[in-house]
């Protein structure tokens, strides 16, 4: 019996030794300590003997069975640690180098620019107004003391639909209803504060400089004593938020019909900061934006009375300022509706 | 519009100041000044009027001379020249041995084999004009070896002032308005124009003339005979060159001038073609030929100057080939006239032909003006021309007068405007610098507007306020903000919606924002096949591929789906714009806004992309409303959308757009092997659905029951509101777990997970039964049967 005990336990040492796997290991786990397992077919078979010695061959079985399981046990251990470590070993070194796939969406430029600027107006109390980009021949000429006679108001300029109506030239077509929408809280002590972004359309052709479809940004600000002073405070302020660098503004006289004084402004050169360059002409100076104190008609025709108040009003080419911010050469670039040109602007702020 | 410094001088004295510094102020204060400016003579020195001695022909050339040339130094020089025009006798600008014309160092050399020491140069090489026919000639009875900038203005500051920042001032289209504008920024006296007294000539027949129609604003004339001058004075040929004008002949030039100098525009007929003037317009349209050569369609709206019936000039355009002041002309009858601007600014864009005249007529001239430019041109005429005679009397008829501007304000007035505090001797100085009339007692100001700026340009008081802070220099303002209190701003709901569609369609979905055209065009949907709709027309447009106003967002996202079809396999592109869909009551037109989206894919099956769309605009409508989204099949209208999945997107009762998929006729024109899927949303009917709030369910403690059912239907809507009409609290969540299309019968069913839950205690199946029975009841009676 000793001798089967000891060959059980060579036969199970030697299995043991061929095997890799966890599977063959439970199959020999099963094999020898399952209730039908060599080891425990042994102890069933100590009902056989005499009580002498079914003490000694329990105690071996017994040995036997804990070697067994032991061994199974750190078996499982090892093989544990060789699959992980084969895991590891079939692994593939990744080669993160390669160009990622982003699958981003894309904002249009205009929208970003818009957005920046709006920002600037927005935290000095200006409010965002819109308007429609179909309005009438009083809302954009008459209203803004353009009078019928203008060169602005010829076909060859404006695109007029069949109806009379016609696709806006400019956002101070919004302006008499801005005024009329806060005339009253203006008698109320709260000043307007407004801009309003908007697409505009000029019947021209169209070139590298030339666009038939554009935006501008128009602001106004009325209250009692809104002076030239005020205005030039303002445009310097937010003009150096815009471009996020302080910047200077000068004025010169320019003649717009809907204000009087008229200006058009000047900033110092974004490249050069003033000093003169190639990209300002060696002035020193850009030419940015018209700007002025709101025409009294204007006001009157908006139902503001021009001698209880004044106010200024200025006028930003949105898409000026896009081409300038991100160094596009190509006005027509931004309406072509091609991805190759425009899926590149993502969030910037 | 080129100005010369020294014709400026002419009119107010500038010595002793910094004149580059000027002009800078003047491009402040006044109108822009192009960055480059022009110092004329500057690269010239050394250059000497010379008289030609002896002319001998070369001995190895044909075209070169030989010159023995007296530079007023006892010694004759020796000079090889090519010019043809070389004769003894004559006086020339020679150029000695270290002289410098432009880029050259004149140096003795040798020409041909000849030694030439120095060089007689033409008036283009000395840059005073364009004539490089031959060496200068110079008439004027000048000392040899004079340096010809003594005696001939060469040197000048020239500038250009943007045309289009002159636009509204009328008085400073001469050189006269803008030293006036200097004496102001300089605080120097404006000298007045020196001219003739007319009314010496008051006894002299008068000229037949008549204005017959309103147009003509005022018509001055006067006959001047015996002129014998023929060439211009060089003074005068080098300052109308350097302002940009050719000389031409004596009289013509001189009208030019008088142009250049006061603004006026004038014209010189000769009189013998021109005995009876008229002025008026004609009944029928018929051509005529203009000085330059060219024939002319004349209508009925264009005003005309008339010889009796003859037509000899289009007023304040351009004179008649036949009346023109030619050659032999020595007897003239000159024409300085005012006219109604907007008829003239007409006019040329009706003839495509605008002139310097006509360009000075639109901007309203001051009719005050008229008589002086004759007096002026007078005065100059005869300066130069000592045998000149007045034949007639000055003529002239005045139709038409602007009245005088009158304004009043007060200190108080132009403080609350310029924010600042200039004082009231500062402003009366400067308005009188001006030419205004201005007096102020008490802080009240009364001012008179000078003609030449009572045409449009000066009308009220807000005028005078850009007069008094243009001289007083805006650099020079003390800038404040306001004082005004602060409140609160608001962004309107349909901005932050727009806003937040952008965000979510670009970093959720990856969606592309491409902007469009608000029209269609008509070849790109011709080349796609789609048959688009338009409500509205642009009249005239200058494309008529561009006719059409859009109704939809849609046809022009297809054409841009076609532009970018190759970009990549997949993608997608939305925009909001504006379409105009009907006309309203009162005529106008129904311009709505619009969100598109448009999908293309050549990877995902139409199917996948289809429902990839709906997902987004249920993300839409959940994330920014809280609200859901249904679907009803509409009829398609137009021959891009898919006949048979083309569906109402409907959002709280209310329908807010339309989705579908792209008709295949169009799609075989884009690529037939994908799938183009579209949405279109109203932005405004969208915004003003009320944001459903979001209510705090307390998460059930106790466990929830769920029940799979599958029902045979088609459509998952009936389900959906069969589970609905239950009207159970108990139901916490629906989904679709499941979607079978049995093969062969076409049987569809979907099974249904329904989850149920009681919030203060543990559910008993039967209660979970009885509902779960009325759906199955209710489904059944409408032939939706449960698959067992």
């Amino acid at each position: 019996m000793n001798n089967e005990i000891l060959e059980l336990k060579q036969r199970f040492e030697d299995e043991l030794a061929k095997i890799d796997d966890l599977q063959e290991l439970e199959n020999i786990r099963v094999n020898y300590l399952g209730k039908k397992g060599l080891v425990t077919d042994l102890l069933k078979r100590m009902s056989t003997l005499s009580a002498e010695e079914r003490k000694t061959f329990g105690q071996k079985v017994n040995e036997l069975k804990g070697i067994v399981g032991d061994r199974i046990v750190s078996r499982t251990a090892e093989l544990r640690d060789m699959a992980i470590k084969q895991e590891i070993e079939r692994m593939k070194e990744f080669d993160l180098s390669v160009p990622a796939d982003l699958g981003r969406g894309s904002y249009h430029p205009v929208t970003l620019i818009q957005r920046q600027c709006e920002n600037v107006f927005r935290s000095m109390g200006f409010t965002i107004e819109d308007y429609s980009e179909i309005v009438t021949d009083y809302e954009c000429f008459e209203a803004v003391n353009i009078p019928k006679d203008h060169p602005a108001r010829d076909m060859q300029d404006t695109f007029y639909l069949n109806n009379g109506q016609l696709l806006k030239s400019h956002t101070s077509a919004a302006q008499n209803a801005i005024l009329r929408k806060y005339g009253k809280s203006l008698e109320n002590g709260v000043p307007i504060k407004a801009i309003f972004p908007g697409r505009c359309f000029r019947n021209e052709a169209t070139d590298a400089c030339h666009e038939n479809t554009f935006f501008q940004m128009e602001g106004i600000m009325v209250d009692k004593d809104i002076s030239i002073s005020n205005l030039i405070y303002f445009m310097k302020a937010m003009l150096s938020e815009v471009f996020q660098k302080d910047i200077k503004v000068r004025l010169r006289p320019g003649f717009f019909p809907f204000v009087e004084p008229g200006f058009e402004l000047d900033i110092s050169c974004l490249i050069c900061g003033g000093e003169g360059c190639p990209s300002c002409k060696h002035s020193g100076w850009l030419e940015l934006c018209p700007c002025g104190m709101i025409h009294p008609e204007v006001l009157r025709m908006g139902g503001i009375d021009p001698e209880k108040y004044t106010g200024f009003a200025f006028g930003l080419g949105l898409t000026r300022l896009v081409m300038m911010k991100y160094g596009i050469k190509d006005i027509r670039d931004l309406n072509s509706g091609s991805l190759k040109a425009m899926s590149q602007f993502t969030d910037d702020e | 519009m080129f100005l010369s410094m020294n014709w400026i001088q002419d009119f107010v004295d500038l010595s002793g100041l910094d004149l580059v510094e000027l002009i800078n102020q003047f491009s402040l204060s006044t109108a822009e000044v192009e960055n480059e400016i022009f110092f004329k003579g500057s690269d010239i020195s050394g250059v000497v009027v010379a008289e030609i001695k002896s002319v001998e022909q070369h001995p190895d050339s044909q075209k070169l001379h030989l010159l023995k040339v007296d530079a007023g130094e006892g010694e004759l020089i020796d000079i090889v020249c090519g010019a043809p025009n070389v004769r003894a006798g004559m006086k020339t600008a020679l150029a000695k041995v270290g002289a410098k014309v432009g880029e050259n160092e004149i140096k003795p050399c040798p020409i041909a084999g000849q030694m030439s020491y120095g060089m007689c140069c033409s008036e283009k090489e000395l840059g005073i004009s364009d004539d490089h026919s031959g060496i200068m000639e110079i008439t004027d009875n000048i000392p040899n070896g004079t340096d010809i900038k003594s005696v001939y203005a060469v040197d000048d500051i020239i500038f250009e002032v943007d045309n289009k920042s002159l636009t509204n001032r009328p008085d400073l289209w001469g050189h006269y308005g803008i030293a006036r504008e200097f004496a102001a920024l300089a605080g120097r006296e404006l000298k007045p124009l020196d001219t003739i007294n007319v009314k010496e000539y008051d006894n002299l027949p008068k000229v037949d003339m008549k204005i017959l129609d309103p147009l003509c604003q005022r018509y001055s004339c006067m006959q001047v005979d015996n002129i014998t001058r023929s060439i211009s004075p060089v003074d005068m040929r080098i300052r109308l060159y350097y302002c940009g004008m050719r000389a031409i002949n004596f009289l013509a030039d001189l009208t030019n001038y008088l142009m250049l100098e006061m603004g006026q525009p004038m014209h010189a007929f000769d009189s013998r073609k021109v005995e009876k003037i008229r002025i008026k317009r004609y009944d029928k349209p018929f051509t005529f030929t203009t000085l330059d050569g060219v024939e002319r369609n004349i209508d009925e709206n264009t005003l005309m100057i008339c010889n009796g019936e003859t037509p000899v000039a289009i007023a304040g355009i351009m004179g008649g080939l036949d009346s023109e002041i030619v050659d032999d002309t020595t007897t003239l009858t000159l024409e300085s006239a005012t006219f109604d601007a907007v008829s003239i600014r007409k006019s040329t864009v009706r003839l495509g032909h605008r002139t310097d005249a006509s360009m000075r007529y639109e901007k309203c001239l001051d009719p005050e003006m008229t008589d002086t430019a004759i007096a002026r041109f007078v005065k100059l005429l005869m300066q130069y021309d000592a045998g000149a005679k007045v034949v007639s009397s000055l003529t002239d008829e005045y139709a038409f007068r602007y009245g005088a501007v009158n304004l009043e304000f007060d200190k108080a007035y132009v403080d609350r405007y310029t924010g600042i505090d200039i004082p009231n001797d500062t402003i009366i100085k400067t308005l009188r610098s001006l030419g205004f009339k201005a007096e102020v007692e008490n802080d009240s100001f009364r001012v008179t507007v000078p003609s030449w700026r009572a045409t449009k340009d000066v009308t009220m008081k807000a005028d005078i306020i850009e007069e008094i802070t243009r001289i007083y220099g805006y650099d020079n303002f003390d800038v404040h903000t306001t004082s005004a209190p602060l409140y609160p701003v608001r962004l309107y709901t349909e901005k932050v919606v727009e806003e937040k569609i952008k965000d979510l369609l670009v970093k959720r979905f990856s969606l592309h924002e491409l902007h469009s055209y608000i029209w269609l065009y008509h070849d790109e949907l011709k080349d796609l096949g789609i048959e688009a709709d338009s409500d509205i027309s642009l009249v005239d447009a200058s494309n008529p591929n561009i006719e059409k106003i859009r109704k939809s967002m849609i046809p022009t996202q297809l054409c841009q789906i076609k532009t970018n079809a190759s970009y990549a396999p997949s993608f997608g592109i939305f925009e909001i714009g504006r379409v105009v869909e009907g006309m309203k009551e009162d005529g106008l037109c129904n311009e709505r806004k619009k969100l598109a989206i448009t999908l293309f894919s050549k990877t995902k099956n139409v199917q996948e992309l289809y429902f990839k769309l709906r997902d987004i605009l249920e993300v839409m409508a959940d994330d920014l409303k809280h609200k859901e989204i249904s679907f009803e099949k509409k009829e398609a209208k137009h021959n891009y959308q898919h006949p048979r999945n083309f569906n109402a997107v409907i959002c709280d009762g209310r329908e807010i757009g339309e989705i579908g998929i792209l008709h295949p006729a169009v799609l075989k024109e884009i690529d037939k092997k994908a799938a183009v899927v579209f949405a279109e949303i109203d932005v405004k009917n969208f915004a003003e659905i009320d944001n459903a709030s979001v209510e705090y369910a307390e998460p059930s403690k106790f466990p929830s029951i769920e029940v799979d059912l599958s029902f045979i239907s088609d459509r998952f809507a009936p389900i959906a509101k069969a589970i609905e009409e239950a009207k159970s609290a108990l139901i916490r969540n629906i989904e679709v777990t499941d979607i079978y299309e049995g093969e062969g019968n076409g049987e569809k069913s979907i099974t249904t997970r329904i989850t149920f839950a009681h919030s203060e205690r543990t559910l008993k199946r039967e209660e979970v039964q009885v509902i779960v029975d009325g759906i199955i009841d209710a489904l059944e009676k409408k032939g939706i049967m449960l698959k067992r």
